[in-house]
């Protein structure tokens, strides 16, 4: 099959083949995961893991599912980092610039070393959407950072120590509920469902015999 | 990255890609996807199922794994648990840390109940988190909760409980509406309508998303709201078995920590199971899309106290996982990329098929391409391609990055630039269309207080689903779970507690000659390899 390759979990030597990721090599190599995986294709953050090849000695971040192992890899994963989350009603608070300085003034010691952009694992200007969040600027603070997965790879790096994951998601969560436009159909229909429009509808073809459902279904006209 | 076979084959894809543009490939008629059906869908390969031999589906046929864990005895069967000692008591005790369970809980929370969540790993780890593709709902003008029940119910196959499916849709607008105030992103254009697609079998554009993240937009929102409200979250925590009191009513469960292996115990006036899908069951050997701790507890925990399953033989292949690169093996293709305009195609370059056939029949449909040497070699196996190419030319440079950038990433990666070269695809075991048997209200209909929530019920859409009804359907009957679990535990008295009925299995399994040796849950798979 594949060539196999050296790797070193926690500072212990492995031979896996080349083309697995970190977590299924760790796998190989016997190890049953309980923390430091959850979704394992990229979307959940659990599996944040910090990595030097031997030789070199930039220290790079990424995640354990998703990277593929290299010969001379030293890894060990981050399973949990203690990052900052403020806790906050949603209905309560405004989309101000002032939230942000009430609940995570530490972005404002920010000392622009860049060192958060350049460990995230999904390639997000990080350091970009901090400023972003400074500044209030909250739909492009969303924008920038609506790929993140938690991971807190960037916060491990921080010198400021500003939980940056939380950051993105508060302004996220206030631009989808206070600034992005309102939807006027959706409510319209929510409003039209209330009032039972659709109730006589929907308790007559729930009533409907299979053979009239299957030719209702069967020649539906389709939206092109 | 490509093999030298599939560079060659490419080049057919390449060729005919002008041509088949300009047309749209036929779909199939009633006939063809039920013949087609038959002899390739995973569903009718008979060795792939047993029969339950003992409990309320006793004749009935489930994949064989999941039999194998409903015929073995709880791993509590030789433990001495003290019900006694109570490590939690609450209203509301919520069985899962996905989209259903966190729903549940919040409305709950909400209702003024006490609630606790279990979680076997973090909050949100789990397959709520990996949804790319969309939510569906009736909400623009030319559609209707009508229109979205034919769709849905043809879908299912014409077996998707009435009474469950007219929740699903007639409460879809209002559970989007939640979402949005919560906070979650929608895609919208500047005039704040939502922007929908197609997904497959859809009659309406009526699925949103939040770029292909949309799962993670909906869960990470949910998550924050439940931390918002400090609502007790007890992660890497499963629950093993159910407790039931003396009047027959589920009064709590028996929690394992993952970490220390100790054994806790909490007690409730309500349960709802919202412990997900069971793709890490693996059956039929598919690589799966599902997260780690996917493999049916709930299933088994409810069936163990008498609670009927509905549809367990019915297992959902999205036809689009990933046959290439191995290191992404199994790992979903967002049917977006469908929705965007991308054609399936054989290793001839021919559209053999129309992309949005439901999923069933367009996984069967890929199944037979590969089957007739139609397919492409892979490491694992075989694919076909997915040309995506076709989605930059038809929306313009950049939609790709723009629509689906969770995709681009996650090939790209991988050194394969899907906006350049098609990418190759094969079926992945994705969804449960069966699980726990519930009525309208959410209750279960064999316990009072036990309810079940998302993807462990069997019956919101029959004996298949489409895309983003899903989604929908663990915001819906989450939210309603919550509160209708909060409403029941104000008349609930819990009476003696005790496991009794872990014995009373083991004796019907002992009666029906049963010993497969091992214990259930699984609560997660065995990937460790051990050369000894
Ligand atoms: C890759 C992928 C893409 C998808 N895309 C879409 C889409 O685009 N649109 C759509 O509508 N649907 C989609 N689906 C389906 C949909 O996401 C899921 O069906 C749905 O999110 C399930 O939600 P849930 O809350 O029921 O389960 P989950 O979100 O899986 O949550 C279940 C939780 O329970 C926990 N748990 C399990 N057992 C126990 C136990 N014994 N004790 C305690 N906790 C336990 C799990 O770890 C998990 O945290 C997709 C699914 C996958 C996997
Ligand atoms: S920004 Fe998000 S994805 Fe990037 S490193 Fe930080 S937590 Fe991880
Ligand atoms: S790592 Fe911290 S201090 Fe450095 S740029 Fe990023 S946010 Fe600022
Ligand atoms: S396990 Fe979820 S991102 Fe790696």
């Amino acid at each position: 099959m594949s060539n196999m390759v050296n790797v070193y979990f926690y500072g212990k030597k492995y031979s896996v083949p080349g083309d697995m990721t970190i977590m299924t090599a760790m796998e190989y190599a016997g190890y049953t995961l309980s923390r430091g995986c959850g979704c394992r294709h990229g979307f959940c953050g659990a599996c944040a893991t910090i990595y030097r090849i031997k030789g070199d000695n930039t220290l790079k971040t990424c995640l354990a599912c998703q990277k593929q192992v290299e010969d001379g890899m030293y890894v060990a994963s981050i399973p949990f980092f203690p990052t900052d989350k403020r806790t906050y009603s949603i209905n309560d608070i405004k989309p101000t610039q002032q939230i942000m300085m009430e609940l995570y003034p530490e972005i404002y010691s920010c000392i622009g070393c860049n060192a958060c952009t350049k460990a995230c694992t999904q390639d997000l200007n990080v350091m970009q959407y901090i400023a972003y969040a400074q500044r209030g600027e909250f739909e492009k603070c969303a924008e920038e950072s609506f790929d993140c997965v938690a991971c807190g790879c960037c916060s491990v790096r921080c010198p400021a120590e500003i939980s940056h994951p939380m950051v993105g998601l508060l302004a996220r969560r206030l631009v989808g509920k206070y600034i992005a436009p309102e939807t006027e159909h959706l409510k319209a229909r929510v409003e039209e469902i209330r009032k039972g429009a659709y109730d006589d509808m929907i308790e007559k073809i729930m009533q409907k015999p299979i053979t009239e459902m299957k030719e209702l279904y069967n020649t539906r006209e389709i939206e092109k | 990255m490509f093999t030298s076979e599939m560079r060659e084959s490419i080049k057919k894809v390449e060729q005919t890609r002008a041509e088949r543009m300009k047309t749209e490939p036929e779909r199939m008629t009633a006939e063809e996807k039920d013949a087609l059906l038959k002899a390739f869908h995973p569903d009718y390969r008979a060795d792939g199922f047993a029969e339950i031999k003992v409990g309320p589906n006793k004749g009935q046929k489930a994949p064989k794994e999941l039999t194998e864990l409903l015929h073995s005895n709880s791993i509590l069967l030789s433990e001495n648990i003290d019900l006694s000692k109570i490590d939690y008591d609450c209203d509301v005790l919520v069985i899962g840390g996905g989209g259903a369970g966190a729903s549940a809980a919040i409305e709950a929370d909400e209702a003024g109940a006490k609630v606790v969540m279990v979680t076997k790993l973090r909050i949100g780890d789990a397959n709520t988190m990996m949804a790319e593709g969309g939510i569906q709902a009736a909400d623009k003008e030319n559609d209707s909760p009508v229109q979205h029940y034919l769709d849905a119910f043809g879908g299912g196959h014409f077996a998707a409980r009435p009474e469950l499916l007219k929740r699903l849709v007639m409460e879809a607008p209002d559970a989007i509406k939640w979402l949005n105030e919560l906070g979650v992103m929608f895609d919208k254009d500047e005039d704040g309508r939502m922007v929908t697609t197609h997904g497959g079998g859809t009659s309406r554009k009526r699925m949103h998303a939040c770029k292909d993240y949309s799962g993670a937009e909906i869960m990470r929102n949910l998550r924050d709201e439940v931390l918002n409200r400090n609502i007790p979250v007890v992660e890497f925590t499963s629950a093993v078995e159910l407790i039931k009191d003396d009047k027959g009513q589920v009064a709590g469960a028996v929690l394992l920590n993952m970490e220390t292996g100790d054994y806790l115990v909490a007690k409730a006036k309500t349960v709802v199971i919202a412990t997900g899908g069971a793709g890490r069951l693996h059956y039929q050997n598919f690589p799966t899309s599902n997260h780690y701790g996917a493999t049916a507890d709930g299933l088994v925990l409810g069936y163990r106290l008498g609670a009927p399953l509905l549809y367990q033989d019915t297992i959902q292949y999205h036809p689009t996982g990933v046959a290439y690169p191995p290191q992404l093996f199994g790992a979903l293709v967002t049917e977006k990329v469908r929705s965007l305009g991308a054609m399936l195609v054989n290793k001839d370059g021919e559209a053999y098929a129309h992309p949005l056939e439901t999923r069933d029949v367009s996984a069967s449909a890929i199944i037979r391409e590969c089957a007739e040497g139609k397919g492409v070699d892979t490491p694992q196996g075989k694919g076909v391609w997915l040309d995506t190419p076709m989605i930059e030319i038809l929306g313009g440079e950049g939609t790709i990055e723009k629509r689906i950038p969770a995709m681009l990433r996650m090939y790209l990666n991988y050194g394969i630039d899907m906006r350049k070269e098609p990418i190759l695809v094969y079926p992945t075991l994705h969804y449960q269309n069966g699980g726990l048997e519930i009525g309208g209200d959410g209750f279960t209909k064999a316990i009072s207080n036990l309810l079940v929530a998302g993807e462990a019920v069997g019956g919101i859409h029959g004996r298949n689903r489409l895309m983003g009804n899903s989604l929908l359907d663990i915001i819906v009957f989450g939210r309603n779970a919550g509160k209708a679990a909060a409403a029941k535990s104000r008349t609930v008295e819990i009476g003696t507690m005790n496991l009794d009925h872990i014995s009373a299995y083991a004796d019907e399994l002992k009666k029906a000659g049963i010993d497969t040796g091992k214990t259930s849950p699984m609560l997660l798979p065995k990937y460790a390899r051990h050369e000894r």
